[in-house]
């Protein structure tokens, strides 16, 4: 079958694109009549103008570089299929962004005095970074904690701390996203006891668990089980809110750590978009209907420096997801062909000299952000090259987005940058190129076959060095960094102390002592149980979360039926 | 004679997975001749002194995210000094606040690279690090 990218790559010795290029007034007759005199008294800065990642842009786009470019089939309309313009008729004219910044340290008690904090300054979503315990499902008084609890986010052991997270924050009105893949099925369970515990309605609840292991194996490396058992945990969550939990996205098949490994903005893409088409198999596998979990998948993207780079891979997201629902999956329904995401802008390009300047840079990032059309979006704090965003830090962040929503006027109307030539060719592009990626991964048998043979971590570890190589020989200028540096400017940062893991280890302690440690026997007993056959393992899951079982007891249990990941080094 | 070699042990202790500042230094540090080992993630500070000890290393070089570089730190250097270890160089880099370099340094860390350095600064200090004193003289 011919895809559109086939048909754009064929376009090369396209007769009409060069007629196009050599009418008068065309590109070619603006070169020999205007541009070659300019270039020879003044030659431009660079031989060659690239993107961050190192993409090469051409002096200037015109109609000519959109010759076969149908819009009708490649742009159409703001709430329509291909959906590059955006899934929305009105987008955010009818309704802004959610915007949702990550938080997290500490105890229970500390973030969720953050988490009002930040609700009560106008936030409109909650989104929960947790410890590294946490992540890599160890309770806090486990000798692998030492020395993290708390750090990197929030310490949540059991439900117990899970319930003091949300204390006085009613789930039923507020959307949650979660930042969790190896344990995310468990602490997903211990939220969904929580709701259940307010009173909340389960077919209500909305919010987003991260979920996306693929991107664990490939770039951010929080993994406890092999690859097969964990697709089937995701499997599970997908399958289980899918029944019981329809407004809630069980996956946010995530791009964002990808990115920050060092991957471009293609690499970026293609990867997610394939680990995507990955989950979706593994459903269909299950026997579930395309169409009755498609509309609850949900991606995550980064916004990193490259302005149109940026946009043009949300738009190619978009438009190549529409095609891969449709056409290799043939779903029905178009909301299982809209491609919804999150953003954040992108941690790795912080700078820990002159701090004050990320702050211009995340509202840049996070404009691109907003004119690529994304639907959530979390903008970072100028302090994060030192240490977790201080109160003042992560207000600024979120006054960034209220600037960027009510002052500057992107907001008045759909897709602005439609039909720009620039931006209408590098979407093509990004496009054509993510799918030679996609076919790539097709080829070598899969996502996890291509995670087995280190493709992608390949890859983007090559990117990564290309870049940083580019920095230090100043092919690439990073403010403050190799160029324009000054004498350093300190600044306030958030402190955690050790007594974060003393109170969580008395705590789990205490839970320890009180609650009923027969039940928990039998709950893990039939969790290991299940997870030896190929039940959903969610309710067996929600039962252990109820019973007060600790995070780590839970992940140990699965880890003695399922075994542990190490990865192959790859340097 | 050709000169020897220095070895490097490039270090991921903790929980934490970012390591993508870890794997670029290792293959500067490559192709600047160096012999490189990396341990892979997840680290204690026990098993980096031991591989440490087992590959004859000059230099230990630790990369740490996740903001427990003070506890793992003071670890590994209490490892390092038990097995009388304490002639290998040991270097961190990472997101580390600069309130925590002074005591770093008296534990025995020999510098502490922040976010922006160029990987041909850590090649550099390496080398005069190595060269002014040499393991086991």
């Amino acid at each position: 079958m011919k895809d559109k990218g086939d048909e754009r790559r064929e376009a090369t010795s396209n007769p009409a694109l060069e007629a196009r290029q050599n009418r008068s007034g065309g590109p070619r007759a603006w070169e020999e009549k205007t541009l070659r005199r300019a270039l020879a008294n003044s030659p431009e800065r660079a031989a060659d103008f690239t993107t961050v990642s190192s993409y090469s842009v051409r002096r200037l786009y015109t109609n000519a570089d959109l010759v076969d470019w149908i819009p009708e089939r490649d742009l159409g309309s703001p709430g329509e299929p291909p959906y590059t313009r955006g899934i929305h008729p009105t987008m955010y004219r009818g309704r802004l962004w959610t915007m949702r910044q990550f938080a997290g340290f500490g105890t229970a008690e500390d973030t969720n005095r953050r988490f009002r904090y930040l609700l009560a300054q106008g936030q409109t979503g909650l989104s929960v970074a947790f410890d590294l315990p946490t992540l890599m499902g160890y309770d806090s008084d486990h000798l692998m904690s030492e020395g993290e609890v708390g750090k990197c986010g929030v310490a949540i052991g059991s439900l117990a701390d899970m319930e003091a997270l949300f204390d006085r924050i009613p789930l039923a009105d507020v959307t949650t996203s979660m930042t969790i893949n190896g344990p995310a099925a468990a602490v997903w369970a211990m939220y969904l006891v929580v709701a259940e515990k307010q009173g909340a309605d389960w077919r209500k609840l909305s919010g987003t668990l991260q979920n996306d292991i693929l991107k664990e194996y490939i770039a951010q490396k929080e993994y406890l089980f092999p690859p097969a058992p964990s697709m089937r945990l995701v499997t599970d969550t997908i399958e289980f809110g899918a029944k019981h939990t329809a407004k809630f996205n069980p996956i946010s098949i995530s791009g964002y750590h990808i990115r920050e490994a060092g991957a471009t903005a293609i690499q970026e893409l293609a990867f997610t978009l394939r680990d995507g088409i990955e989950y979706v198999e593994a459903c269909l596998e299950r026997g579930l209907d395309i169409d009755e979990f498609a509309p609850r998948l949900s991606f995550f993207f980064n916004a990193h420096n490259d302005f149109f780079e940026e946009i043009a891979k949300y738009r190619a997201a978009r438009r190549i997801w529409c095609q891969v629902m449709r056409e290799r999956f043939g779903a029905k329904n178009p909301r299982s062909w809209a491609l919804r995401f999150h953003a954040q802008t992108a941690g790795c390009s912080l700078t820990a000299q002159q701090p004050y300047n990320n702050v211009v840079r995340t509202a840049a990032q996070a404009l691109a952000a907003v004119l690529g059309g994304t639907q959530s979006l979390h903008t970072n704090s100028l302090d994060e090259a030192w240490a977790l965003p201080s109160e003042s830090a992560a207000t600024i962040a979120l006054r960034t987005q209220q600037i960027l929503a009510h002052e500057s006027g992107v907001t008045n109307t759909a897709d602005p940058f439609g039909g720009s030539y620039f931006l209408e060719t590098l979407t093509n592009e990004i496009d054509d190129a993510a799918q030679n990626y996609i076919e790539k991964i097709d080829a070598l048998g899969g996502m996890v076959a291509a995670i087995e043979c280190g493709y992608p971590q390949r890859e983007i570890a090559d990117a990564a060095y290309r870049y940083q190589m580019a920095v230090d020989r100043k092919e690439k200028i990073v403010v403050g960094v190799n160029d324009y540096v000054t004498d350093k400017e300190p600044i306030e940062i958030l402190r955690i102390d050790e007594s974060v893991a003393e109170r969580q280890s008395d705590r789990l302690r205490r839970l320890r002592a009180e609650r009923s440690n027969d039940e928990i026997e039998r709950r893990l007993g039939a969790l290991r149980k299940a997870a030896a056959g190929s039940e959903n393992l969610m309710p067996y899951l929600y039962e252990a979360a109820k019973a007060y079982a600790t995070l780590g007891e839970i992940c140990d249990a699965l880890r003695q039926v399922f075994g542990v990941h190490e990865e192959a080094i790859i340097t | 004679m050709p000169e020897q070699k220095i070895r490097v042990l490039i270090a991921k202790p903790g929980l934490d997975g970012h390591d993508r500042g870890a794997k670029v230094i290792a293959r500067a540090l490559r192709d600047a001749g160096m012999e490189v080992i990396y341990t892979g993630l997840r680290q204690t500070p026990e098993m980096i002194a031991s591989a440490a000890a087992q590959e004859d290393v000059d230099v230990i070089g630790l990369s740490i995210l996740s903001g427990a570089h003070n506890t793992l730190c003071s670890r590994l250097m209490d490892i390092l000094r038990a097995k009388g270890m304490m002639d290998v160089t040991v270097l961190i880099g990472g997101i580390i606040p600069e309130a925590d370099i002074p005591n770093l340094k008296k534990a025995g860390v020999a510098e502490v690279f922040l976010p922006g350095t160029t990987t041909q600064a850590i090649v550099d200090f390496i080398r005069q690090r190595v060269a002014a004193a040499p393991r086991g003289v």
